[in-house]
């Protein structure tokens, strides 16, 4: 019963991050929307835009290779693999030992890995230019966010997010420098991999600092709503994981009650929809940058991150 | 032990015989084969003898009145398995490869005589034995490096390579004089019974620190590996790369951690200065290099900074005496040594592969291999994968184990470990974040897109043999990647031997999770890992293509609706990287673009050009090679002197020397 009980809530997670993440991007374009002065498409409109792309049949490059074809399946699978270890609602799910938060950035490093080979195979100049720029991006935001994970795990003993989630809801923490640097840093690694303002655009084609969706571009029906969901789902576990080290109040303990993992569900989507509401905000309030400034942004990042790791291995105690 | 020495004895004599058989057609099978079942052999005794006990053996060989001492213990086991498995799997795909060898003669000979001097060093046990096996592993691969000798630049890189090779061996004989003191006796249980001064150990340490990273390829010793590993044939480049490197880390590893009394603080300082340096710079070359063979070279010189940075962990937490770490550390530095071995070889047999089937090392010349070389594409991506560290493919599990180790962040009262960790930590994750980027370019451009030549057009699949090994080291590197925890296990007595103390077994784990210290602190499981991902993709092509669209039409690529067929307006090598140029190279390779942009109406073509400088070469060794060839060009005044003259010289030579000798005493 035990085992049936913990494999149960950690599908319902898996079902859960999945069912949510099409809303998730909907609430972003609808405040957003509105904030503009715009009706805006209504919420569910994600939703949609997934079963239509879905009923489609697919319009393949002639010289597209089985990695074109493969390569979305990956990129959802390995982000809803990732996204399930994430705790949104409760700690301690079935599958969350086989993997730490270090695997977690490992596996979005797989999707973009993924997503960069696919932008190369049908030989064209977009898909070139967004894989070059995504790499590039990529090769500041990792270690930037590995440093982020060193802080956060140096503070509390651990990689496990479980772990983690129960010190930071622990009275142990306390205020901390390094860990405001993380959340800093954090924030911006976040922007950036999700491919929002400022780093990149996600409302736009044919513009000359697209990245993500220049490498998409060759993708249509089902293959694009693969992708589509998964940059959904991507989302989704960036805000949960900002969430679940930084705002860990209210996570179901290990082996809750049904009513605490109902509680605990409740806040995180409070939580969740505050964050796309600050997401919305700031995407307002700031233009896109060059890409070439790209660099200066995330360097920022990794220096802060960077630094709150010196500040805990130079300071014992803190 | 026996097994071993037959073993190498057979290698040398196989080198015999394949000088006389190399120019029939059976020379390269009797050869290559032979070598495939020795080095099975040698791989067998590996497996089984790392748990044994140690065994000994002395010849009556070698220096007067010492003998030749050999020694078989858990770390010699375990590189006899990385020797073992890197030269078979280097013989079977030669097997193949070897028919397209234009000069036979100029390989078969020296190439089992490089795998036994590999081995020999790892079961030597005294200094002259290590040093001579030492020597014989470099003038043979050596041969090898100048086996395509009318090929432009490789007389220059073999040149550089004999250079490096000489001044590594002496390092090293000065370290071990060092070590053997007046007594002269060395043996290397004589080295270990006595403790040095603290003043002559640190001398030993640094002198066996140049020796070992200037064969590994350590930062700024490491210029001559990316001339020489690529100018050698591919499958001895698959050698020197996955195996040779891996020889200079056991000597490093023999000696400091084994001969020598616990190094200090400082000298782990340094190891993880130039190993994270090591890394950086490493990948960064490879990433702006469009020669494949070369890239794969730097991309060593990267996998050997990662290794150092381990070992530079282990030694940071020996010299405070914190056993977890070092056990840690060292299980990172070791799997990841592993690993290189696997994905190296399997990268290196692919840039053969494709070297055979186009003609083109350049990347600028190839495209579109997929869709011709299909298999061959398969095993690439997957060392593609597995070299970029991303779950749940081996290279992931090694650097993981090596963060955990960073992690421990045990209390270090020295500053400098203590500022080198986070900055180490740093320094990899960039590497790792940029190794992903080097290799989604190597394959983006040599394997994806459409052909850029007619060479690469007209490719065909490599033959089988070849494939053989490349599909097998790929099947490794999966291997490797979900069942961390046998390989970690597999490790626990050479690191019992080495620091007295093991990581908690891994395999008696539920479901073969890895956790190095606790679970509940850090776990990993890459078989789960693999498991949901794959099961999650199958899941969702099954509900796809039962509850929603299945159909597929090919038409022309859409490229935002302006396709351009030729060929030359995909993205190239050189495009790709260029943001990583300009963000990363303006600083470390000072690059600089130049622009001409012709106004308009103005009809000449435009054009860019790149300038960019190899820091490192430019600043140690160009004023080296000045100063020789400044002071050569004046000692060229005294080449043509009368006889007379000359005695004269030496008249004067002989008054000086004695005047002095008087004066002094």
């Amino acid at each position: 019963m035990d085992m049936m009980g913990a494999l149960l809530t950690q599908f319902a997670q898996m079902a859960l991050v999945l069912g949510l993440a099409p809303l998730l991007t909907g609430l972003v374009r609808k405040v957003k929307a509105r904030l503009q002065r715009r009706q805006g498409p209504p919420l569910l409109q994600p939703y949609r835009d997934l079963r239509r792309l879905f009923g489609k049949d697919v319009v393949m490059a002639e010289n597209a290779s089985w990695l074109f074809r493969g390569v979305p399946y990956v990129v959802f699978a390995i982000t809803w693999v990732a996204a399930s270890l994430i705790p949104t609602f409760a700690t301690g799910l079935l599958f969350s030992w086989s993997g730490d938060l270090l695997v977690i950035i490992a596996l979005f490093g797989g999707v973009r890995f993924a997503q960069a080979l696919a932008g190369l195979d049908v030989g064209t100049s977009f898909g070139g230019i967004g894989a070059s720029r995504e790499v590039m991006i990529a090769s500041l935001a990792e270690p930037a966010m590995v440093m982020i994970v060193f802080s956060v795990a140096l503070i509390a003993g651990s990689t496990q997010l479980s772990t983690i989630a129960v010190f930071m809801q622990s009275d142990a923490v306390g205020l901390r420098v390094s860990l405001a640097l993380a959340l800093v840093a954090l924030i911006i690694v976040a922007i950036s991999e999700n491919g929002r303002i400022p780093v990149d655009n996600p409302a736009t084609h044919l513009e000359l600092t697209m990245v993500h969706e220049a490498m998409v571009l060759e993708y249509s029906g089902r293959h694009l709503a693969m992708i589509d969901l998964a940059a959904s789902l991507k989302l989704l576990a960036y805000a949960s994981l900002i969430i679940c080290l930084f705002l860990p109040f209210g996570l179901a303990g290990a082996a809750s009650s049904p009513l605490d993992y109902a509680a605990g569900a409740g806040l995180w989507l409070v939580k969740l929809t505050g964050a796309g509401v600050l997401l919305s905000v700031s995407e307002m309030s700031i233009a896109k940058m060059r890409v070439f400034r790209v660099p200066n942004f995330l360097g920022a990042a990794l220096m802060l991150a960077l630094l709150g790791v010196l500040l805990l291995f130079v300071s014992r105690g803190m | 032990m026996e097994t071993v020495l037959i073993a190498i004895l057979c290698l040398l004599l196989l080198g015999m015989i394949a000088a006389v058989t190399a120019r029939m057609p059976i020379g390269r099978v009797l050869t290559y084969g032979g070598c495939l079942i020795v080095c099975l052999v040698i791989l067998g005794t590996g497996l089984t003898s790392i748990a044994g006990p140690i065994q000994r053996l002395t010849l009556p060989l070698g220096l007067p009145g010492s003998g030749t001492h050999l020694r078989l213990d858990a770390l010699a086991s375990f590189f006899l398995v990385l020797t073992g498995l890197g030269g078979a799997g280097a013989s079977l795909f030669a097997i193949g490869y070897g028919r397209h060898e234009e000069e036979p003669a100029r390989v078969l000979p020296f190439y089992p005589v490089f795998l036994a001097g590999m081995n020999l060093v790892i079961l030597a046990d005294d200094a002259f034995t290590f040093l001579f096996a030492w020597e014989l592993m470099s003038i043979s691969s050596w041969a090898l490096v100048m086996a395509q000798h009318r090929e432009d630049g490789n007389a220059h890189a073999a040149f550089v390579y004999m250079l490096m090779a000489a001044f590594s061996g002496m390092t090293l004989l000065l370290a071990f004089g060092l070590l053997a003191g007046p007594s002269g006796n060395y043996a290397f249980d004589a080295i270990r019974a006595v403790s040095p001064s603290n003043g002559l150990a640190s001398a030993a340490l640094l002198l066996a620190l140049i020796g070992t990273g200037a064969k590994a390829g350590l930062v700024p010793l490491h210029v001559w590996l990316p001339l020489a590993h690529p100018a050698a044939p591919s499958h001895v480049s698959a050698l020197m790369s996955g195996v040779m490197t891996k020889i200079a880390i056991y000597g490093f590893v023999r000696i400091v951690f084994d001969l020598l009394p616990t190094p200090p603080w400082w000298f782990a300082t340094i190891v993880l200065v130039l190993g994270g340096i090591t890394a950086v710079l490493g990948v960064l070359h490879a990433m702006l290099e469009r020669d494949m063979k070369r890239l794969l070279a730097f991309s060593t010189v990267e996998n050997i900074g990662i290794v150092f940075v381990a070992l530079g962990l282990a030694l940071a937490f020996k010299a405070n005496a914190f056993t977890t770490g070092v056990t840690l550390a060292l299980t990172g530095a070791f799997f990841h040594a592993l690993n290189h071995t696997v994905f190296k070889s399997l990268l290196f047999f692919g840039a053969g592969a494709v070297l055979n089937a186009t003609g083109h090392r350049d990347l600028e010349r190839l495209g579109g291999l997929i869709h011709r070389m299909p298999r061959t594409a398969v095993a690439v991506l997957v060392g593609c994968i597995a070299i970029s560290a991303l779950p749940p493919l081996n290279g992931f599990a090694s650097e993981w184990l090596i963060f955990q180790a960073i992690l421990l962040r045990p209390e270090l009262p020295q500053w400098g470990p203590k500022l080198a960790l986070p900055v180490d930590g740093a320094l990899l994750a960039l590497a790792a974040a940029l190794a992903a980027a080097c290799f989604v370019r190597a394959f983006g451009i040599a394997f994806l897109g459409r052909p850029r030549s007619p060479a690469a057009e007209q490719a065909r699949e490599t033959d089988i043999w070849s494939q053989a090994a490349m599909l097998i080291f790929a099947g490794l590197c999966l291997l490797g990647g979900i069942l961390p925890g046998v390989v970690i296990d597999f490790l626990a007595p050479v690191l019992q031997a080495l620091s007295g103390a093991r990581i908690a077994p891994q395999v008696s784990d539920a479901w073969l999770t890895v956790a190095p210290i606790t679970a509940s602190r850090s776990s990993y499981n890459g078989l789960l890992v693999f498991l949901f991902i794959s099961g999650s993709a199958v899941l969702t092509v099954a509900v796809i293509h039962r509850f929603a669209s299945s159909g597929l039409r090919r038409a022309p690529p859409w490229d935002c609706g302006f396709p351009d067929p030729n060929p030359a307006t995909q993205y190239t090598a050189a495009s790709f990287d260029q943001p990583i140029r300009r963000v990363y190279g303006a600083v470390v390779f000072r690059t600089r673009e130049k622009v001409d942009m012709p106004s308009p109406g103005d009809t000449r073509a435009a054009s860019i050009a790149k300038t960019s400088h190899d820091t490192i070469w430019e600043l140690a060794y160009a004023p080296i090679a000045r100063l020789i060839l400044a002071v050569a060009t004046v000692l060229n005044l005294m080449q043509h002197l009368t006889i007379r003259r000359y005695l004269g010289f030496v008249f004067a030579a002989l008054v000086i020397l004695l005047v002095s000798l008087t004066l002094w005493q």
